[in-house]
Order: C-alpha cells, then structure tokens, then sequence
C-alpha cells in the first residue's frame, strides 16, 4: 500500500514538474520526426533531387539541399533514425554493463570490490575518445551496430561507479539483511530488492549515458569513423565541413544537424534535473 | 598520503601498460593487413610496391613472432622511437607528434584552467540569486549539451565568415613565416582565438552547472545551518560553501579529461588547427598506423600526466588528505 | 528573563501548513534550565528553533518573544543575526556535523569571531579555560573536525556555542545519539556551564525524561504542537495533573520494580498529523478523561504558583 502510494505521489510531482516536461516534449518530438519523417518525404538520403546543387531551405526543400543536391531535411531525418539507435543500443549496453559491475562491486564488496574499481579507474582514466578512435580507425568496414557496441563498451564506467556507490548504501540496509538470512542468492537479492529500490537511480543512469552515447556517436562521426553506409547527424556535419558549406555559408547544412543533437542533450538533462527533483523531496522548489 | 599517491601511480602504471598493448595489439589483430592497406594509399609501380612492402612489413615487425613484435614495440617506446610516419615520409613520428604538442598545449591549457575557474565563479555567484540562476542555468545546460565541433562550427561561420573578423584555419596565416616579430604574434593569436573561445564555452558551461549545484548542496549543509544560528555574515557562509564545493569540482575536472581531449580533437579538425588531434585525423585518412599509434600514445601520456598534477592539487588544497584521511568520496 | 507570548509557527509545504506549534506561552527566570520534552512531532524542536533560525519552511503566523523585555525579530533572518551568539545560542542536534570539515577549528573559531565583530583577543584566552573546562586538550584547536572523536566534536560545539556567554541557550537532542554514560557526562557538563555562568538559562530538548529529571529545573511538556503542562521538575515527575503527562510518566520504567509487579503501560493511540489537526485539545482522542468541553482548545493557565496545565479538567475550577 505504502509503495503504491508512494508511487502515485511520483507521478503527481513527474507530470507536473516544468523541466521533465520540457525535455520529455523536445524528446517526443525528435523521436515522432525519426518515426514518422520518412512517410514526409519522398526522397533518400543520398539521392540527388536537385540538380542545381545547393539551394537554401524552400517550401520544396524544407532545409535546403546540400553542395551535390541532397535533401537537407530527408537526410535529418533519416540521421535522426541512426542517432537513436546509437543511442539506445549504446547507452543500454553502457548501462547494463555498469549496473552488473556496480551491483557485484557495492553488494559483495571485498577483493571482488578491489579489483572492478581498479578496473574501473584505469577505463575512467584513459580516454574514450581516443580507444574509439584507435579501434574504428582498423575497422575497413564499420556498421551501426559496432559503433554502438564500441560505445557501451567505453561508457559503462561512469555508470558503474554511480551504482556501486547507491548498492553500498543500499545493503546495510535492513530489508537487505532479511532477504539474505532467508537465504536468498546474492543474485537474487541484488535483482529483487535493491535494484527496484533504485529504480529512479537506474532511470536517471540510462539517460545520461543515452545523451553521452549521442554525443559520442556524433563526434566519432565527424570525424570519420562512422558507420561506413549510413547517415546519422554526426556525417551530416562532417560532409557538410568536407564541401565547403562554412566557405559557401550553406548554413542550412550544418546548423540542423548540429541543433538537433544539442536539443537532444539538452532536453536529456534537463528530464534528468526534473527527475532528480521528482525523487529528492529536498529539492522540489516550493 | 604515501598510500594516496602510491594508490594512484599504481593505477597510472598499470593504465599506461594497458594502454600501450591496446596500442600495440589493435592493428595486429584487426581484419586485413596494416601494411598492403597503408600502401594501397601511394600509387606506385608493382616493383617498388613489393620493396616497400617488404620494408614496411620488416619495419613494423610483422614478419617476427607476436612476442618479440611485443618486446620490440616497447623498447622502441622506450628509447623514443615512435617509428616513421607513412603519410609524412620520411619524418621520424616522434619529430612530428612534438611538433604539434605545443598547439595542443597552447589550446587546453589556457582553455582548461579558463573554463574551470571562470565557470566556477559564476556558478557560485548564479547560486546566490534566484533570477540569476534562472538565466544563467539553461544557458548553462544547452552550452554543455553543444557538441564542440558544433560550436566551433557556429563560430567560424559567424566571426569568421559572416563578421570575418578572425580566421578559420591554420595556426598562423601561409604567406607569414614565424618568425618573433608582433604582426606574427598577432596573427597567431588571430588564428588561436576562435577554437580557444569554441573549447572553453562548452566547458564553461559544465563548470558552472555543476558548481551551482555543489553550493547550492553546501548551502544546506549541516555546517552552513550551524554558522546560520550563530550569526555569521552570508560572506563567510559562502566562502566556505565555495572552498568545500571546490574540491569535488577539482576530482570531476581529471575525470572529465578525457572528455575535454576529445572535444580538441574535433576543434581542431574544424578550424585545421595543426594540433595532434588534426594529426590523428590525417593520419586515419592516410592509413599512417605508426602516426596513429603515436598520436594515441602522446593523448595518453598527456592524460595520465594531467591527472597526476590535479592530484597533486588536489592534496594541496583539501587539507584533510594531508592528515591521512582521503576526502574524495568512492 | 524569557518571556513566550502565544507563539504560533506553521511549517510551509506543498499540501499545505502544518500546524507544528500552536499558541505557545511561558516564561523562564534567570539561570532556569528548563526542560522541553515531548513525543517525536510534538513541536519542542520547532519550538527552540523558531527562537533562534526562523528559517523557511517555518512560518511565523503570530505571537511574539521578549528577551530580558526586548522583543526578538524572529521572523527577520537578518535582524535576528544581532541577537545570535551574543544572546542565544544553540548547541544543534547535528553538532556531530556542524564544523567546517575543511577549517582547523581554531581557525574557524576566529574567523566567526571576527565575522561577529568580537574581542578576539579576550574571547581566545576564554577559549582556552573552557577547552579545559570540557576536558578538551588545547591542540584541538589546530586540528580538522575529522580527526576528532564524535564525543569530542560534540563537546567543541558546547564550547563554540557558549563562547559569548549567552543569555539563552537551546540545547536540541544533545544527548540523544550517545550512550548512558556519555549522556550523564553531557548532561552534567550542562550544568555546569550554567554554574559557572557561560550561558544564563538553558532550553534542553529532550524525549528523555529521565535525563531530565537529573538537570532540570523545570520541565515543559508538549503535545501535537501544544504545550501541556510546566512546572518544576519534581511536579511533573510526584504529581503531575495533565492527563498526558501522567499518563507519560506512568509509562516510565521504575528502577526496583518488576514487570510481574507492575506492568509498564504505554499510551494507547497515535498522535494527530498535523496538517489538519482536531479541533480543540489535540489529545482528546487518546485521553481517559476528555468530555464535550475539550472540544474548544483549553488555555495554558496557572493552576497552582509556578504550575501550568492546559486542561478543561484542571482548569475546570479555576477558568
């Protein structure tokens, strides 16, 4: 009764609370645009529709067109498709590696304990960046796929140190204490109990290393090194900075693209922010 | 404190190991041969192709056992020898990789400690007021949720291409040849400003969020309430709410360090900036695997470097790590 | 020396006020060290923090408190810093946290002086007797809070606290998180530093009326935001008329006596949320002797020189 309760009075603060509106209606509105933004536009990404070139944004191309005649807008779109997919799959794989590292390293502590955080500190350490960039540069061939794998393999630290540090708190609890004088697994403790415990914890985890999974797929792809048949937001720019759009002031370009993965971001913290708000009481403004 | 700094060597150490055999060990076990891909490159006739192949292959160690290619690798690393660069033969990789350090150095460093101390205060001063804090956050939030090849893209078009008051590439313009002359400083300074200014925005912005949030945190402390009932000034509140916030702002500034590396990159791809990520870049383009190796090298070392000084702050400044208790949180 | 007139703080959330003391009205004479005692909720906490940090979420609806004749601007966070330290002071329940963990406490102890415009001078050489006074060794003061026992930092606040001489002292919980022994050491050294005039009266904020009995002079119960009873201590322990004070006391474990003998009652019920409380005396509900009068909030009168009982029942002859 009390958790139900509990709940409900979550969800009163969520849906009233101004940041987590914000950031969940900037969200919705680039995944509808991911979802549904093919079905607006009858071209491919790569095709060349226009063939004066570049043209700025007109009713007939809603972003204009790029320096080979491309649609700006078809090419969002579709990079929008390939960012959160990114996302997902990078973020979920970062996540579940640091709450599996987390939980063995806070819950059963000890040498167990020793060597993750170790492990963790050396990853933390070296940077990301240049492991990606080091691993996809061999790569002759690179897909969505491997990006996203390349990404969650080299976030999950952040993730993992957070974790541990809540599953810590959480086990000297004494609900905790019950359960494992009942005789119940290590495993099964850390999945029954204190994990939807921290649910709230997990769910703010899962969208930083979301918003981080963007950014990096973003970068990696400006730089060259993403996925080698695709579109996603990050090539966008990069192509656009390869043709010339700065020289030519072909704003239409690289500004969407960019903006998109900013409001993204953004919104992701912002939803973060509001959700720390709705589960800390402290920090609800009166 | 020995066991502090002991602690931390040992994971430097063993980070620098795993670090050079990541180095090591991805281009020999990646699809496809490093050499006959690096030489697919240069067009040249079948005769010098099998030569150079030969003497690259010999070069890089390939035709000996895994083990001594190993052995080999880090006795070359070592000495200092980083092999020759490919796509700028027949430069020795070390010789090119110093020649950039000093734009990298010249970026980060002002852009780094700028950043932190400048987003620092601010943040404090945006805790105090409520209409501060409400203009100052989301500016503060969209800054650090801006990709930082973004923003300098956003700053080239605009004071470089629309205002065109500073220039988009290079350290220093073609026609100037260095020399210590103030027209060859300006223009330097000219061509430095913008990724310098693109880098520390995006950092700003993080800094100030986040100390905002650590003194607003300080403010409800036990500590600040006690001095609160007994009539101390809002000043001394604040200083020490702003000296005990600090200190984690110091331990997430190393760790950000790889974040704030990978945004130089980008930069400097954006503006041409002749620094070592602009080097990484050619030299993935140009399949260079011994200028790749050694960029990731120089990044690393350079990583592990600016973490031991921040760690050295970083006893210097809370003072309870001098009396043997650490006070960094796990 | 304290003079409470009708005291009224609401605590501000988002479902709305919470009615955490109501009409409050005693007095205390010079070198009284009164004891506030009460169940968890009951107000005494709001209580002796309205006197000193009336800060939000508290809310000051109405009543007003003089301090040797002057009136105290509790709702004023800034005016109130000229009353703080030099006249009131508290020793808070978190005095395990309350230092600067990043300041030598000799260093923090002067920049606070300095702050607050003291004799630095003539205050540090005070310090000193007092750290001995404790039982404190004089390097404390170059020492971090981390480095120091919680019973000792415990013991550096009563000094910091004290330090000015205080007309007013709270002391909220001092005792509540240590063990017997450290308690009756705590408490005694109180008592002594109202002996030896480091503060004039004292507040002492307690669920323990056992302590009490040991320390106090006087000892103010309250209940659900409203005072029950004041009278010395011997009063309220051998012969206590509010119905919940007695009640209280019977509840209290007697050293001799055996449980086979005399079973310990406890009170049975739960104290009213305050958010929307009953009208009229809040303890109504669980009292064996409520009638139709209780429904209008009974006055915290003098029923006997020096005793004061907010019951229909006590007062019943004397209203």
């Amino acid at each position: 009764m009390k958790a139900l309760k509990q709940k409900n009075e979550f969800l009163y603060f969520a849906l009233r609370n101004r940041k987590l509106q914000i950031g969940l209606g900037v969200i919705l509105f680039f995944v509808l645009l991911a979802a549904f933004g093919p079905l607006l536009t009858d071209y491919g990404p790569f095709d060349y529709v226009n063939p004066t070139g570049p043209v700025p944004p007109s009713s007939k191309y809603w972003l204009g067109t790029t320096f080979f005649g491309q649609d700006v807008f078809t090419q969002v779109v579709m990079g929008l498709r390939a960012t959160f997919m990114i996302a997902v799959l990078g973020g979920g794989i970062a996540t579940l590696t640091g709450m599996l590292l987390g939980f063995l390293a806070g819950y059963r502590g000890g040498m167990l304990d020793e060597i993750i955080n170790a492990l963790t500190n050396i990853v933390l350490v070296i940077p990301t960046m240049a492991v990606l960039l080091i691993i996809a540069a061999y790569l002759q061939v690179r897909s969505l796929w491997m990006e996203s794998i390349l990404i969650g393999l080299t976030s999950w630290p952040w993730a993992a140190r957070a974790i541990r540090a809540q599953t810590f708190s959480l086990r000297t609890r004494d609900f905790v204490d019950m359960a494992r004088m009942s005789g119940e697994s290590s495993f099964k403790i850390i999945f029954s109990e204190i994990a939807p415990n921290m649910m709230s914890y997990l769910v703010m985890t899962f969208i930083l290393q979301f918003g981080g999974a963007v950014l990096n797929a973003a970068t990696l792809d400006f730089i060259g090194l993403g996925p080698t048949n695709a579109i996603s937001l990050g090539l966008i720019m990069q192509y656009a900075m390869m043709w010339g759009a700065l020289q030519f002031g072909m704003w239409w370009w690289f500004v969407p693209p960019g903006l998109a993965v900013t409001l993204i971001v953004g919104a992701l913290y912002s939803m973060n922010v509001g959700l720390d708000e709705v589960f800390n009481p402290k920090l609800r403004e009166m | 404190m020995r066991k502090y700094f002991g602690r931390k060597l040992l994971i430097y150490l063993l980070t620098f190991f795993l670090a050079v055999t990541i180095d090591w060990l991805i281009p020999r076990f990646m699809p496809g041969d490093p050499v006959a891909n690096m030489l697919a490159r240069v067009s040249v006739n079948s005769t010098a192709a099998s030569v150079m192949q030969e003497y690259y292959t010999h070069l890089f160690g390939l035709d000996l056992p895994l083990w001594q290619q190993y052995l080999n690798f880090w006795t070359n690393l070592l000495h200092g020898d980083l092999g020759i660069s490919a796509y700028l033969f027949p430069k020795p990789v070390t010789q090119v990789l110093m020649n950039a350090i000093p734009y990298d150095v010249a970026l980060l460093l002002p852009a780094i400690l700028l950043s932190w101390l400048a987003g620092n205060n601010f943040g404090a001063v945006a805790a105090r007021s409520k209409w501060l804090d409400n203009t100052v956050s989301p500016i503060g939030y969209i800054l650090t949720a801006t990709p930082y090849m973004w923003l300098g893209i956003l700053l080239a078009w605009f004071f470089g291409i629309i205002l065109d008051i500073f220039p988009i590439a290079g350290a220093y313009s073609f026609s100037l040849s260095p020399t210590l002359s103030w027209k060859f400083i300006g223009d330097v300074l000219l061509h430095w400003f913008l990724p310098f200014f693109s880098l520390f925005m995006v950092q700003f912005g993080g800094w100030a969020i986040g100390m905002r949030n650590m003194i607003i945190y300080e403010l409800e402390a036990d500590y600040s309430h006690y001095l609160e009932a007994l009539g101390a000034p809002r000043s001394l509140i604040r200083r020490y709410a702003f000296n005990n916030a600090v200190l984690p702002q110091l331990s997430g500034l190393a760790l950000q360090l790889g974040v704030i590396v990978a945004g130089a990159l980008v930069t400097e791809v954006v503006f041409s900036y002749p620094g070592i990520g602009y080097l990484l870049l050619a030299a993935i383009q140009n399949q260079d695997y011994f200028l790749i190796q050694g960029c990731f090298l120089f990044i690393i070392i350079g990583v592990l470097l600016a973490n031991f000084v921040i760690d050295i702050v970083y006893v210097l400044v809370d003072p309870r790590t001098r009396r043997g208790m650490t006070g960094e949180a796990a | 020396m304290l003079q409470v007139e009708n005291l009224t703080v609401y605590y501000q959330t988002l479902k709305g006020q919470v009615r955490a003391l109501e009409n409050a009205s005693f007095t205390l004479a010079n070198g009284e060290i009164m004891g506030l005692a009460g169940e968890t909720g009951c107000g005494k906490t709001t209580l002796g923090h309205s006197l000193i940090r009336l800060a939000p979420p508290m809310v000051h609806i109405g009543g007003r408190v003089l301090l040797n004749g002057q009136e105290l601007p509790l709702a004023d966070m800034q005016k109130m810093d000229a009353y703080r330290f030099t006249d009131i002071s508290i020793i808070p329940q978190y005095a395990m946290n309350a230092l600067n963990p990043i300041r030598k406490i000799g260093q923090m102890t002067e920049e606070l002086l300095r702050a607050r415009k003291a004799d630095v001078k003539a205050v540090t050489a005070e310090l000193k007797d007092r750290l001995e006074m404790v039982k404190l060794p004089q390097e404390v003061l170059n020492m971090y809070p981390i480095e120091l026992s919680g019973g000792m930092k415990q013991r550096m606040v009563m000094v910091l606290s004290t330090l000015l001489n205080p007309e007013l002292l709270i002391a909220d919980e001092i005792t509540s998180a240590l063990d017997v022994a450290s308690q009756r050491a705590v408490a005694e050294m109180l008592v002594e530093f109202r002996n030896q005039h480091c503060c004039n009266s004292v507040i002492f904020i307690t669920h323990d009326i056992s302590i009490l009995y040991q320390i106090a002079d006087s000892i103010l119960i309250m209940y659900a935001g409203q005072l029950a009873e004041k009278a010395s201590t011997e009063t309220i322990i051998r012969s206590p008329r509010h119905p919940y004070t007695r009640l209280l006391i019977s509840a209290l474990p007697e050293i001799g006596v055996r449980y086979s003998d005399k079973r310990l009652t406890g009170i049975p019920g739960k104290t009213p949320l305050l958010l929307n409380p009953p009208q009229g005396c809040r303890f109504r509900e669980r009292c064996p002797l409520a009638f139709e009068k209780c429904a209008e909030v009974p006055p915290f009168i003098e029923i006997e020189p020096g005793h004061f009982a907010a019951c229909w029942k006590e007062t019943g002859s004397h209203a």
